[in-house]
């Protein structure tokens, strides 16, 4: 795990690079309701910074005002060291966005929406050809040039979209959900060119609420709930403040499960009951599991796994269903 | 609204021009038959047709004079302008918005919604300048335009009215949620401009109230200013009112336009 093990070495506010982002009591509110009550974080260059949270924890409201584009309802904003009340248009130069839904052109060609779009950022039509062509080869997608959107599948938009992001070479790119709705493979695909563009220096800043991408692709992440940051750290970080190191999953069958629930409860530092499991948190899960084999308890299956940010965000947000 | 607005003029609108020529490129040929025979079935059902009675009655007189062909060739130029600029900014201002949303693939750019909203009524202003400059070519041939200059200026006076439909619609469809309340602006609103503007015979026929409705829309105006136009009978103060009345349409719906653009696309 190459997140764990870099992660360790950073100081909890990230690199010591120049500030791309900095929050401060950022809040936002439509109407009557409060979608972000007052948010700190600050993003430095070269990061990969993570928004975690359930739908409705207030992720895309925080980046849709970090893209520039919604207004602040209370607190303050500076991204890329200006202000987005009144230098909105020149932040918006800088940046690379990729939204959560696809907003591109489907009766254009794959070529042409990177090349029209590269016209907004005022390149010229010869630039922004010539960085189209080196996106479209980044993202894989040189074949397809000449293909109208809609024939592509659901993982080629998302690339391309992710290729149209950067055609202004930005130096800070903002991922709305960027891998929700694809395939396994479309999804590793999608980080592995993430990640490329991370070694190439590009600050990073996304939402997801899949644990693993998080794992995969952030140096630092901020749990949201409800509105207001609920943990923060490196996922190492994260999981040693809030989980145990292991998990040990145990399967007594439907039903029994809650009757046991008692006679291990001395064994983990917490014991969480399921419908279909109990999960001891234990930084030994193997001693775990041994010691209740030694009091003669015979679960179907058990399971030792290392604690991951899963078991961090489900205790954090809780495993209620947020609509 | 703070985070879209950086300055009010539209300084970056040009860039948007790639944008639009490749959106003509995949239209241009549907609408290109379309404005060639339109004005031709109408002059000859119309201006020929049922202008051979009026003609031939009482109506030449009460037409002041002139044939009734060259009475609605304006009236149907002008309702043309009026209608290039309804349907432009009705279904394609709510497909960027909703359907296609390149709108807010524009939005995340440099670019502020002053800018998306200019390029959008550049487009029409172009759109409206091709169609009614084929439909004073067809009107031309039917013999009915006095002058070249008087063409030429039917034209600029088109775009002017298209626009004075074209901002506000433009506003009013960045506040829809949904394409429902187009028909009722097509059947409430574009069906009875279309017939009570003047364009088919003199709003003096109509009963006081009425009249004074027609005067308050645009299409009135343009209708007025056309036909002075084509007949080559100006009337200089009349012309100016019109003009500075549609004017005034194109400036008050850019506003209400651009405010529109810029809550919908902060949303």
């Amino acid at each position: 795990m190459r997140s764990h093990q870099t992660a360790r070495n950073l100081p909890p506010v990230g690199g010591t690079g120049e500030a791309m982002v900095v929050a401060h009591g950022l809040r936002k509110s439509y109407g009557e309701f409060e979608a972000v009550k007052g948010v700190d974080v600050e993003v430095r260059k070269g990061e990969a910074f993570g928004f975690l949270g359930p739908n409705g924890a207030g992720k895309s409201s925080t980046m849709r005002m970090i893209a520039a584009v919604s207004p602040v309802t209370a607190g303050s904003l500076q991204i890329l060291g200006m202000d987005p009340a009144t230098a909105g248009s020149a932040i918006r130069a800088r940046l690379g966005v990729c939204p959560q839904e696809d907003t591109l052109d489907n009766e254009l060609s794959v070529f042409e929406n990177l090349v029209v779009y590269g016209r907004y950022f005022g390149m010229s039509r010869a630039a922004a050809t010539s960085q189209a062509d080196e996106l479209l080869a980044f993202v894989q997608l040189t074949e397809k040039a000449k293909s109208k959107v809609e024939d592509l599948s659901g993982g080629m938009k998302r690339r391309l979209t992710i290729a149209r992001s950067l055609i202004n070479t930005p130096d800070l790119l903002l991922l709305d959900e960027p891998t929700t709705g694809l395939d396994p493979q479309a999804r590793h695909q999608l980080w592995d060119r993430l990640f490329r563009l991370k070694q190439q220096g590009v600050t990073l800043v996304l939402t997801t609420h899949y644990m693993d991408e998080a794992e995969q692709l952030c140096d630092r992440l901020v749990v949201m709930d409800k509105g207001v940051i609920v943990a923060q750290g490196s996922p190492a970080q994260l999981i040693a403040a809030h989980s145990t190191r292991e998990v040990t999953e145990l399967r007594f069958g439907v039903g029994d499960n809650d009757l046991v629930a008692d006679k291990v409860s001395d064994l983990a530092d917490r014991v969480e009951v399921l419908p279909d499991r109990v999960l001891l948190y234990t930084d030994d899960g193997e001693a775990a599991a041994v010691a209740v084999h030694e009091r003669g308890l015979r679960p179907l299956s058990s399971l030792v796994r290392r604690a991951t940010l899963e078991d961090v965000f489900l205790r954090l947000t809780g495993r209620t269903l947020v609509d | 609204m703070a985070a879209l607005t950086s300055g009010g003029a539209p300084r970056l609108a040009p860039r948007l021009t790639d944008y639009w020529v490749t959106v003509l490129k995949r239209t241009w040929r549907g609408s290109v038959i379309t404005s060639f025979l339109m004005p031709f079935l109408y002059l000859t059902a119309m201006g020929v047709g049922l202008g051979s009675f009026v003609d031939d009655r009482a109506g030449a007189q009460a037409l002041g004079g002139v044939t009734y062909l060259a009475f609605i060739a304006p009236g149907l130029l002008a309702t043309t302008a009026m209608q290039t600029g309804v349907f432009e900014s009705t279904y394609p201002v709510m497909g960027g918005f909703k359907w296609h949303r390149s709108y807010f693939a524009m939005a995340a750019s440099p670019l502020t919604p002053a800018d998306i909203v200019a390029a959008q009524l550049a487009f029409t202003a172009f759109r409206t300048a091709i169609t009614c400059g084929v439909f004073l070519g067809v009107i031309a041939g039917f013999g009915a335009l006095s002058s070249w200059w008087g063409g030429l200026l039917a034209i600029v006076v088109a775009v002017l009215l298209g626009l004075a439909y074209a901002a506000p619609i433009t506003g009013l469809a960045s506040r829809m949620k949904n394409e429902s309340g187009f028909s009722l602006i097509f059947r409430l609103g574009l069906l009875p401009m279309f017939l009570f503007s003047g364009a088919f015979f003199p709003i003096t026929q109509l009963p006081i109230v009425a009249q004074w409705l027609a005067y308050l829309t645009p299409i009135w105006h343009g209708v007025e200013l056309s036909r002075m136009l084509t007949l080559g009978q100006l009337d200089w103060w009349p012309a100016l009112g019109h003009l500075a009345y549609l004017a005034a349409w194109v400036v008050a719906g850019w506003l209400y336009a651009v405010k529109g653009f810029e809550r919908r696309l902060a949303q």
